[in-house]
């Protein structure tokens, strides 16, 4: 087996009385894509969302079983939720540049990690945008507002903040769903690139994204997981028939 | 044909109803330049605005001590009122429970919809004897009168600043936390500065309440026509004098009062003016247009 990097088990989550997430093991492997598949409100947001612990901010949700980040319940009382999130990062489905300038989209991860040094955020920032496959179309207007940019331009800062701060793990929540197909080819090359370094889960509605950016498939149905493994097995020869009839689009 | 008739009625009627306001605000302003300018003209503007001396008796007309009074007035409620309501909004928008916030939101705006008279009776009953004892001196002072505005202005400030705190996207406020950020770092650096063009807008409406508030601050302020040496002593704002010698008025100090109506209109378009250009260039010296 992988080197495995989070490691969640019997999960199970609850937004005040509905059962959301029903009894999920799952292995993310290091250091590669991982997609979760599914029909819309299967709870493939909810798992990605539950390990950040986005879903903190809502008073009705309660979680259940265990998740384990390099060996560490993130759910444990004495793991600093701030700590959490700059090693699990987060880009979001409808791109969401802060109203800032370029530069200070970027820098703001590191300036709310304490991070002042002018010369240092300068010179991260450039490499985060570089990494990210933006510097060349943003380097002479670091100082003009992120709400210029396109769509897609938007969404790669949202992956430069991201990446900013050096996280292990990024989440991506459907984060080609507003864009063009162009725009979206860019973030899935982005994506190739980026999984040498980073364990990139990324919830997709897209079969043939999946297909193409991800090693690994989840598939999610009515909260549960059906079917997991290597994204070909599972995209060739799918064990569960219910499996075969969703990326078949027969449902969903 | 009928449906196009219809159209056209309802929208001048439409037209009507927008424009009737703006008829009335220049209706009244002509009104009081005309009744106020020929004692501008009699004293000489300069004389009106810069004099030291209010004395009708005399026939010495200077508003300046007035001026002082309004504007003096006004700042110390905005300096008490501002970060409280600033303060006030951010925690009914981002840290009380809902249950909480439904009941002090209501509350809060109820606040704004006394009558002045009622907070100038209580500050007459309740905070000038309060004065009075803690401070000295008579309890009739600028201070009084500022704090009664405080409380006055601050539902307007709070309530609006609260809406625009509440207006800003959840995308915004998840793209923090998602980084890292702590919830007051995401206040601080994220949801404030993105609210704050609204925030101003209260702060300018709060501003205008204060200083074209009248009755409370006649009921309080001691209201002698003379520049106060210190906070405590007592002040006479423009819209007082106004109010306080309307009744018996004639002649040149009839037209006396009008003008100071002249001077405070002045005085708050100008302070609009100020208020909005800053705003204004902060948008767009943060980055390319917005914020």
């Amino acid at each position: 087996m992988e080197n495995i990097i989070i490691e969640v088990k019997e999960l199970n989550t609850y937004f005040d009385e509905s059962h959301i997430l029903k009894d999920v093991y799952l292995d993310i492997p290091r250091n590669a894509v991982t997609s979760l598949i599914g029909p819309s409100g299967c709870g493939k947001s909810t798992f990605l969302r539950t390990l950040n612990r986005m879903n903190d901010v809502i008073p009705t949700f309660k979680k259940e079983g265990t998740i384990f980040l390099d060996g560490k319940e993130i759910y444990d009382p004495d793991v600093d939720v701030v700590d959490l999130r700059k090693r699990v990062g987060m880009v979001f489905q409808k791109p969401n540049p802060f109203p800032k300038s370029i530069f200070e989209n970027v820098a703001y991860g590191l300036r709310v990690h304490g991070n002042n040094d002018k010369n240092d955020l300068e010179r991260r920032v450039e490499a985060s945008l570089k990494e990210a496959a933006l510097w060349d179309e943003v380097k002479d207007k670091l100082d003009d507002s992120a709400m210029g940019l396109s769509g897609g331009q938007q969404q790669r800062l949202c992956i430069a903040r991201t990446i900013a701060v050096e996280p292990e793990v990024i989440l991506m929540d459907e984060p080609c769903s507003a864009l063009d197909p162009i725009s979206t080819t860019k973030i899935e090359d982005l994506i190739h690139k980026l999984k040498n370094e980073f364990t990139i889960i990324i919830v997709t509605h897209n079969m043939q994204q999946a297909t193409r950016v991800s090693k690994y498939t989840a598939f999610f149905l009515h909260g549960e997981i059906v079917e997991k493994g290597l994204t070909d097995k599972i995209f060739i020869e799918p064990e569960d028939k219910r499996t075969e009839d969703y990326i078949t689009g027969r449902f969903g | 044909m009928a449906r196009n008739w219809e159209e056209f009625l309802v929208e001048k009627v439409l037209l009507l109803a927008a424009i009737s306001s703006i008829i009335i605000i220049l209706l009244i302003i002509g009104f009081v330049i005309q009744q106020g300018l020929p004692a501008m003209e009699q004293v000489g503007p300069l004389n009106f605005i810069f004099g030291m001396d209010w004395s009708p008796s005399y026939n010495i007309y200077g508003v300046f001590p007035m001026i002082v009074g309004s504007l003096g007035m006004m700042t110390l409620a905005l300096i008490f009122a501002v970060p409280l309501s600033i303060f006030g909004a951010i925690f009914l928008a981002e840290v009380a429970p809902k249950t909480m916030r439904r009941i002090l939101k209501p509350t809060i705006e109820t606040l704004a919809g006394i009558p002045s008279v009622v907070y100038g009776f209580f500050g007459l009953i309740v905070l000038v004897p309060f004065m009075r004892i803690h401070f000295g001196g008579s309890g009739f002072s600028m201070l009084t009168a500022s704090i009664i505005l405080t409380v006055m202005v601050l539902p307007t400030i709070l309530s609006i600043s609260e809406d625009a705190l509440r207006s800003i996207p959840l995308e915004y406020k998840e793209a923090s936390l998602a980084l890292g950020a702590t919830h007051w770092q995401t206040i601080k650096n994220v949801i404030f500065p993105a609210a704050l063009p609204g925030i101003v807008t209260g702060i300018i409406l709060g501003m205008g309440r204060a200083i074209g508030e009248t009755m409370a601050v006649i009921m309080v302020a001691g209201n002698t026509p003379i520049i106060p040496g210190s906070i405590l002593e007592p002040a006479r704002a423009l819209t007082s004098n106004i109010a306080l010698e309307m009744g018996y008025a004639l002649g040149l100090h009839y037209n006396a009062l009008f003008a100071t109506g002249i001077v405070l209109l002045m005085m708050i378009i100008v302070l609009l003016v100020i208020t909005n250009y800053i705003n204004y260039k902060r948008k767009v010296t943060v980055g390319g247009g917005y914020l």
